[in-house]
């Protein structure tokens, strides 16, 4: 029971990542944007899935309250200034989509507010991770660290390195989903976002070897961890070739993996903890009876069925979003 | 902890879930009424209720979108805030707010994208269905809060262990009486509030001599729906005063403003309420009275506040007016519902003046309703989060600072107040508007691929204009 719902949160992080991840990163693009039409064409691109994508977010702190409320208690009051700033910045950009529609004069403000929400959000569900990988104080059960505790030079760079990593889905999100000229100018901007992720991976590692954080001992002692960086390394060299050959389909794929084995690679060194070296999986876990009935109604039935609805949706909205000339 | 940090917290949560709470109490009954235009479109073809629906649709889009990333919030906060709480209670609110965003979000998050974007890719049938299915899952989301909140204000099917509440009966959770009187008492006071807007709506297109056939359709339908459910809201509302009667006296004392043990108990209609004297100034009440409301008795005992310990005894005031000023919104609804509905038989309505002002001034008094209902309920139950077994000041995250806190409410606050005016500004512009706002005329024909918003009004630009 534990373990499927360890599974459960694993698969809903992992899905929230990569689609919020390529809206959020159409988000950050979109003050890039020169025109009012290709801004227009990048947000029909995700405007009807967005919502669903950030339900994810919910879907994963729930999981998180209802089966690990220790993990879930913990992490949020210690992490509570970057929690409130991604949540206002997931507030000012969520309205953005319904509120630049109506706007006349003011449309800047929401333009404004969608880039800068994005980025909010992105930059502090980076630093909480690196907070996280890098280590919270706590002491019995209880957070030490200060108000700003999650605050240090790996974490600001863990924020920065996925604000580029979610700016380089959201870019080919756009080249898969929009034509000629915004697919021609984002298609420029995915070396530089490649290369940028790329080198802040490398830093990242290696402020992780100076500082010799513990984590980095789990590579040692488990080497089949080596695998995913094989596999991110395997769809970095397919992205590239996709990318030169002008390939729409195969990017947001390649990236998608690639965020998916370092996703996989941190999971699992943590295992068994769940705040690495504090709390492991089974002490985190919610009482069985909680657990149970979790599993029988939401976990075992409406886990595959919102599945589904995420499936109808992007089927409905599959292909190329159309060009905004037949609009009344 | 730092009573400051706790003060703060309780401010952030109230203001929050407040400025939360206006937008589903709207989407729920405005989804529903969505679906039934709709189906009413597709069975009888007439286009007025498609042009009805396209333009509450715009309306429930911006609404919609408001109280998503409000809710999200919602989420954390009690993580963030109310760390003890959220770790006692974890076993059972959790799995509670995971069905409701298992059932209740996924729903409306993947059918409110079709519902916006995808009526020419998808067929009549499944379009409708998405409508209802984004209605179904507003009022599932009702559901399990109401289910949480409500084990909040009367524990049940729990063993406390290790410091956590267990879940020994999740049927008792769910099923007991308390949830089934509450979530009814919620959904219609949401129907009514998508009513009396989409009724204040048509009053206001008829004082202003526009739209009248649509004017009409609202006028009638809102009332209508209105006029039948206020009495069955005002029995339910009994009910709900019933079982606060019988779980939390307390409570029940403070709305009562009964500081002594009386029988039989009068009831106090109004007063000034004053915990130092521990007596009401200026009271007006009629005996008797208290013991027919409170056991439908007439020579009941009806307990006094000061038979609680100074400690366990809620603030008086707030739930004493609130709850005054939610029966009085619904006694006034209900007399412009039914006088409404009785002139509109009659043709004599679209000549009243003075009624329709009444009734476009009225749409405000549904969400003051709720937001008082809601302070009687939560204010209520203090001093306790959970009633009865865990102190508010025992649930808050022990390590916040009030800094932290006043800096995390100060932001709310702003950006709340910044979107909630914009908001509401353009609620505002598309009401003025109308439903000719589509762009000059009533859609009949779907536009094949037409991808935009139906809400964007601003002109075509082509990309050749690059």
């Amino acid at each position: 029971m534990v373990t499927y719902w360890v599974a459960l949160l694993a698969i809903s992080i992992l899905i929230y990542l990569l689609l919020d991840g390529f809206d959020l990163g159409v988000g950050m693009l979109f003050g890039l944007a020169g025109s009012e039409a290709r801004r227009q064409a990048m947000l029909r691109t995700i405007a009807p899935v967005w919502d669903g994508n950030e339900t994810w977010l919910i879907v994963t702190g729930v999981i998180m309250w209802g089966a690990f409320p220790v993990v879930y208690s913990m992490l949020l009051s210690a992490l509570y200034i970057p929690v409130v700033v991604m949540l206002l910045g997931l507030i000012l950009r969520g309205v953005a989509f319904e509120f630049r529609g109506k706007a006349s004069r003011s449309r800047w403000i929401w333009d404004v507010s969608f880039s800068a929400g994005s980025f909010a959000a992105s930059f502090m569900q980076g630093v909480m991770v690196g907070a996280l990988v890098e280590g919270l104080q706590f002491s019995n059960g209880e957070y030490v660290g200060g108000t700003f505790g999650w605050l240090t030079t790996f974490s600001v760079l863990c924020g920065i390195g996925l604000c580029f990593g979610y700016a380089l889905l959201g870019a080919c999100w756009l080249v898969r989903k929009c034509q000629d000229p915004v697919r021609h100018a984002t298609r420029r901007q995915i070396p530089f976002l490649a290369v940028a992720v790329l080198a802040f991976l490398v830093v990242v590692f290696a402020h992780a070897l100076i500082e010799h954080l513990p984590i980095l001992r789990r590579w040692i002692e488990r080497p089949y961890l080596l695998v995913f960086p094989l596999i991110g390394a395997g769809a970095a060299a397919r992205l590239a070739t996709s990318i030169l050959h002008h390939d729409d389909y195969w990017p947001f794929n390649m990236v998608s993996l690639i965020f998916a084995a370092a996703f996989c690679t941190l999971a699992l060194s943590f295992w068994p903890y769940m705040i690495p070296f504090v709390v492991t999986i089974d002490e985190a876990a919610a009482p069985h009876a909680s657990l149970a009935f979790m599993f029988w109604g939401a976990g075992l039935f409406v886990f595959p069925l919102m599945l589904l609805y995420v499936a109808v949706g992007y089927r409905v909205f599959r292909g190329k979003a159309e060009p905004a000339a037949d609009h009344y | 902890m730092d009573p400051t940090a706790l003060l703060l917290s309780r401010l952030q949560f109230a203001f929050t879930i407040s400025f939360h709470i206006i937008f589903p109490a709207f989407t729920i009954g405005l989804a529903a009424w969505l679906t039934v235009l709709e189906a009413m479109h597709q069975y009888t073809g007439r286009p007025v209720y498609r042009t009805l629906f396209e333009f509450w649709l715009k309306i429930f889009g911006v609404a919609f979108g408001m109280g998503v990333v409000s809710g999200v919030v919602m989420a954390f906060q009690f993580g963030t805030n109310w760390s003890v709480l959220s770790k006692m209670s974890g076993p059972i609110q959790g799995p509670l707010l995971s069905y409701e965003t298992f059932t209740a979000f996924m729903l409306e998050a993947g059918f409110f994208g079709i519902l916006i974007f995808g009526r020419p890719r998808v067929p009549p049938w499944f379009y409708l269905f998405s409508t209802a299915m984004v209605a179904l899952g507003t009022t599932l989301s009702a559901f399990w809060i109401m289910v949480n909140n409500s084990w909040m204000q009367v524990p049940t099917g729990y063993v406390l262990e290790n410091g956590q509440f267990v879940p020994n009966d999740w049927a008792q959770i769910i099923f007991n009486r308390v949830v089934w009187v509450r979530f009814p008492h919620m959904l219609l006071a949401s129907y009514l509030t998508g009513a009396f807007c989409v009724a204040a709506t048509g009053a206001w297109y008829l004082l202003r001599r526009t739209y009248r056939a649509e004017a009409h359709v609202m006028l009638r339908m809102g009332l209508a729906l209105a006029a039948v459910l206020l009495p069955v809201q005002l029995f339910i509302g009994h009910l709900v005063g019933d079982y606060v009667h019988d779980f939390q006296p307390a409570k029940f004392a403070a709305i009562e403003a009964r500081w002594h043990d009386e029988q039989p108990a009068s009831e106090v209609l109004i007063a000034i309420p004053d915990s130092s004297t521990e007596s009401n100034k200026y009271a007006i009440s009629i005996p008797v009275l208290g013991s027919i409301i409170g056991s439908m008795s007439l020579t009941s005992k009806e307990v006094g506040l000061i038979s609680f310990p100074p400690q366990d005894r809620p603030p008086v005031a707030i739930p004493f007016f609130a709850f005054r000023i939610m029966v009085g919104c619904g006694f006034v609804m209900l007399g412009l519902a039914w006088f409404g509905s009785w002139l509109g038989l009659k043709h004599r309505l679209e000549r009243s003046r003075l009624l329709l002002w009444g009734i476009f001034l009225s749409f405000p008094l549904p969400w003051i309703a709720i937001l008082t209902g809601w302070y009687t309920a939560e204010v209520g139950r203090q001093p306790w989060t959970i009633y009865g077994v865990l102190r508010t000041a025992d649930a808050v995250t022990p390590f916040l600072t009030a800094s932290a806190a006043l800096t995390s409410l100060i932001l709310f606050v702003a950006v709340y107040a910044f979107i909630f005016s914009f908001g509401t500004y353009y609620i505002y512009r598309l009401l003025r508007a109308g439903p000719a706002g589509l762009g000059g005329k009533p859609l009949h024909v779907p536009v094949p691929n037409r991808p935009m918003s139906l809400a964007d009004k601003m002109p075509a630009i082509a990309e050749a204009g690059e």
